[in-house]
């Protein structure tokens, strides 16, 4: 049953895929990473039960943080062209 | 008792799976990319949820090392159910600021990128009133 659920999430990835390739905007790749990213850590803890090494689940929780920081940096640059410009006009940079 | 726990994790898994190609269906055939967001959205929500509901139910019923798989299940859904959220929030927020127009059924934009974002959103979004009314 768990080949059965990766073979799933693996299509869904192919399809997460194909809208970060043709996705006419930015925010449409970053959607889909983002996407990938959290099926991926699914696909990983699926893996660990697959071959019976549950200790896979500390990579799933390690992508998990890192895929976050990744989108929301990527976000950031898109949207202020700059990691370090301030979240708003006026503000600190962070 | 061992048939009803691996047919509840075979319900569990496959619902998640289920709905996980459900969103990915939605995310390529969806207009633009706010609706896109709630398609991936039922993915980080249902399709993980349950997924890693299954996995949960499979661990709980195996016995053996209790503390340690069942915890870092959760810790997993807890780091997806807080992160994702906040994700499509940037997302959504970089979009609207970036000029995005979101899809109306009147015509008014395409999900395309506009020359002019400050202008480009306010004017969208009265085109969207105009577009409600003659509907």
């Amino acid at each position: 049953m768990f080949a059965v659920t990766a073979a799933a999430l693996l299509v869904a990835m192919v399809l997460a895929m194909c809208r970060a390739l043709l996705g006419p905007t930015a925010y449409d790749r970053v959607l889909a990473l983002n996407n990938i990213g959290t099926k991926t850590v699914v696909l990983i803890a699926v893996l660990g039960f697959l071959n019976g090494r549950p200790d896979f689940l500390d990579l799933a929780i390690a992508y998990a943080l890192i895929n976050f920081i990744g989108t929301i940096a990527v976000l950031k640059y898109i949207e202020y062209g700059d990691l370090g410009a301030p979240s708003r006009p006026g503000g600190e940079a962070d | 008792m061992e048939m009803a726990v691996t047919a509840l994790t075979w319900v569990l898994l496959m619902a998640g799976a289920f709905f996980l190609l459900t969103g990915a269906l939605g995310m390529v055939r969806l207009p633009d990319v706010f609706t896109r967001m709630h398609a991936a959205g039922m993915t980080d929500t249902m399709g993980a949820g349950l997924i890693l509901a299954g996995l949960l139910v499979h661990t709980l019923a195996g016995g053996g090392d209790l503390a340690a798989v069942p915890v870092r299940l959760l810790l997993i859904l807890g780091f997806l159910w807080f992160t994702s959220p906040i994700a499509t929030h940037a997302t959504a927020k970089a979009a609207l600021s970036g000029g995005v127009r979101p899809f109306t059924l009147a015509g008014e934009g395409s999900g395309a990128r506009e020359p002019a974002p400050g202008e480009a959103f306010s004017a969208g979004q009265s085109g969207e009133r105009e577009g409600g009314a003659t509907s």
